[in-house]
């Protein structure tokens, strides 16, 4: 790194970076901002800029400068824009990426030139276990996470015959994989739809011939909205059970949704009404910030600034101690949203994951309210696999 | 059985949403030999028009003909602005120009909407379900769509057929400098018949609000299965549009509805399923492959050309 920028300065380029010492630390942030699936960048670049905000500039005492890059949803994209934060912006920790497919275009590339990267999302398993770096953490869960909770809870409820439904993608067979994992009962049918597929009327008829006694369904974005809407259109809502990831039930999506989504069970490791200190004092801060009730994202993209702070704080800001930096980070010690927070052996969370239910509040809004716990300190299924 | 009855009204439906978008982008391509590929846009429109002036007021009806009007103005301007100019250029430019509006139009709405997608309920006049046969209840708000465009097919064959103005689009499709020679307004015309298509347009988008994520790009999906559509229909070929808007969602959704059982009976379960679903979402596009090797033009190929 040194030898390269020597040779930026003496080419002329990078004259400014003479005074890189002196200078904030540099975090870049490689997110999701545009396209349909822009809002789920937002929210993590508010939820991380809250905590610098409310440090005022300053993460753990250390003053850092955030730069935002938008990655459209795209590996390539991704992957320059990486290259430039790293070789031109010379920034050694990142972290924001949303989408699996893009964290594996640039985490695995990023780590081996020693720098930092802490996932505010997206974390496939090949990053989780034989894939697994040092110089990887991943501070919002792993991507199996969420579909194994529904699975044992869905067992624990006793439904014995469930109906699955997912798009035909890579990501789409491993949701329903996690969920088969902790799931003990009967498939009723595996069913994959096209991706970006709008109109669910031959599923949805399919699952009521079928006659299960349950529906897990996996599906992103407005995939997600549009089957909900038409499931709860179609009478479903009511006779069979619908159990899916969290990803479709954001306060956001729930806005587009509305009725349809009421008394969907979902899982998540965080919720707004989640009662531990920090996290009513994050809720409340972030919706007097931005004027909305933070997401699941949003709450991952504080809890990653906060991490780096405490990490920051214990090397005093200086990035040459990279190993006391890293030392620092696997400790944890900052205060969750989550409540309990740790990492396991292959940098991956070790945390509680919950059950929760769509409801009304009062005002008419739509929100997700915690029913149960179902997994304490939950270690994902990979963490055998790292060798670290 | 019962399922067969359903999943046949299933495609139905799908169809008549698919026939909404293909008429209008038939007419043009058919009449006006414009490439449209912003004709999506215009059904994005109506549906975000739809939903926020059906949440405002609280009305459907006035959220219909809000999203209506909205399309048609949108489709004229834009005909106005930047195809007019596009009529006698190479098909490329049209193609390179109608997708900068697709852009144009995604990223306008972020701006005016935001990226949040939008809620349209159905109205509690259309929601729920009836029983049509016993054992088959079907919602009544599909039902509906299926009746208004069965409607729009009449009314459009009227229009056609019927009307001074319907007479002179054909006219106008004929030959050009012969209906303008003739005294007719050449440029008026097509500038209504745009309208006209993205009218419809709008209509298909406002009808699938219920239905649908209203959100940027909606459009584009939907887009695909019209050009699918117009392609077996015969482009520029209205009565195309309908058989093969037909065909299109029957094979599509019977595709999906049915394929994997019948993979099941001679696979076992996993391997089936993804077969099938591999199989299924080929299979409109194996439609349109066949058809074109039995009729090059499409099924009606408009007389014209």
């Amino acid at each position: 790194m040194k030898t390269l920028l020597t040779a930026l300065v003496s080419a002329g380029l990078l004259s400014a970076s003479l005074a890189v010492a002196a200078e904030p630390v540099k975090i870049g942030m490689v997110t999701t901002l545009s396209t349909k699936a822009g809002y789920l960048g937002e929210e993590i670049r508010d939820g991380f800029k809250l905590a610098v905000d409310q440090e005022k500039g300053t993460l753990g005492g250390i003053p850092v400068e955030l730069i935002v890059e938008d990655d459209e949803a795209k590996p390539e994209k991704g992957k320059q824009l990486a290259e430039r934060l790293v070789k031109k912006d010379g920034v050694r920790i990142m972290t924001g990426i949303v989408f699996s497919n893009v964290a594996m275009a640039v985490v695995p590339k990023v780590v081996r030139e020693d720098v930092i990267y802490l996932s505010a999302n997206a974390a496939p398993s090949q990053l989780a276990g034989k894939g697994c770096h040092p110089n990887y953490f991943s501070v919002s869960y792993q991507n199996d996470n969420p579909d194994e909770v529904v699975g044992q809870y869905v067992t624990e409820v006793g439904h014995k015959n469930v109906y699955l439904l997912a798009p035909n993608y890579p990501a789409g067979k491993d949701h329903l994989a996690g969920f088969k994992r902790y799931y003990k009962g009967e498939i009723a049918a595996e069913v994959y739809t096209k991706l970006d597929q709008a109109d669910y009327a031959a599923e949805i008829a399919a699952i009521r011939a079928a006659k299960p006694e349950a529906v897990f369904f996996f599906l992103p974005g407005g995939m997600g909205i549009n089957f909900l809407k038409q499931y709860a259109q179609a009478g479903l809502i009511g006779s069979i059970p619908l159990y899916g990831p969290a990803f479709s039930f954001d306060e956001r999506i729930l806005k587009a949704v509305g009725p349809a989504a009421l008394g969907v069970k979902n899982r998540s490791h965080w919720t707004h009404d989640l009662d531990n200190p920090a996290n009513r004092q994050f809720v409340e801060a972030y919706r007097k910030a931005y004027g909305r009730t933070p997401t699941l994202y949003a709450s991952q993209g504080y809890d990653t600034a906060r991490l780096l702070g405490s990490a920051l704080k214990a090397v005093n800001g200086d990035l040459d101690r990279m190993a006391d930096l890293k030392a620092a980070l696997k400790k944890a010690d900052f205060e969750s949203t989550r409540g309990g927070f740790a990492f396991g052996n292959n940098q991956h969370p070790i945390h509680d994951m919950y059950i929760r239910e769509v409801i009304q509040t009062p005002e008419g809004d739509y929100t997700n309210k915690t029913v149960k716990k179902v997994f304490s300190n939950h270690v994902d299924a990979f963490a055998g696999e790292c060798q670290m | 059985m019962l399922l067969v009855i359903e999943q046949l009204l299933n495609g139905l439906q799908l169809g008549i949403t698919l026939f909404l978008m293909s008429a209008g982008l038939t007419l043009v391509f058919g009449i006006m030999q414009v490439i449209n590929l912003a004709h999506g846009s215009f059904y994005m429109i109506g549906a975000y028009v739809g939903a926020t002036v059906a949440a405002r007021s609280g009305s459907f009806l006035l959220g219909i003909a809000a999203a209506l009007s909205a399309a048609a103005v949108a489709g004229m301007v834009v005909e106005v602005i930047v195809l007019r100019r596009l009529y006698r250029r190479e098909h490329l430019d049209q193609v390179l120009a109608t997708f900068g509006l697709i852009l144009f139009f995604n990223e306008l709405t972020r701006i005016i909407w935001g990226r949040q997608p939008l809620m349209m309920d159905v109205p509690a006049w259309l929601g729920g379900s009836i029983e049509l046969l016993p054992g088959l209840p079907y919602p009544i708000y599909r039902l509906a769509v299926i009746a208004v465009g069965i409607a729009v097919a009449v009314g459009l064959w009227l229009l056609f057929s019927r009307t001074r103005v319907g007479m002179q689009i054909r006219a106008g499709a004929a030959n050009r400098e012969m209906i303008a020679a003739l005294g007719v307004n050449i440029r008026l015309l097509y500038t209504l018949v745009f309208g006209l298509g993205t009218l419809l347009a709008g209509l298909a988008g406002v009808m699938a609000g219920p239905i649908l994520a209203v959100e940027s790009g909606m459009g584009e999906s939907i887009l695909i299965l019209t050009f699918v559509v117009i392609v077996i229909g015969g482009i520029g070929s209205v009565r195309g549009a309908v058989v093969g808007a037909l065909l299109v969602g029957l094979v599509d959704t019977l595709g999906r509805a049915f394929l994997p059982a019948m993979f099941r009976l001679f696979l076992e379960g996993a391997a089936a399923d993804s077969i099938a679903a591999s199989v299924a979402s080929m299979a409109i596009y194996i439609l349109m492959a066949g058809i074109l090797v039995w009729r090059p033009r499409g099924l009606y190929p408009a007389h014209w050309s």
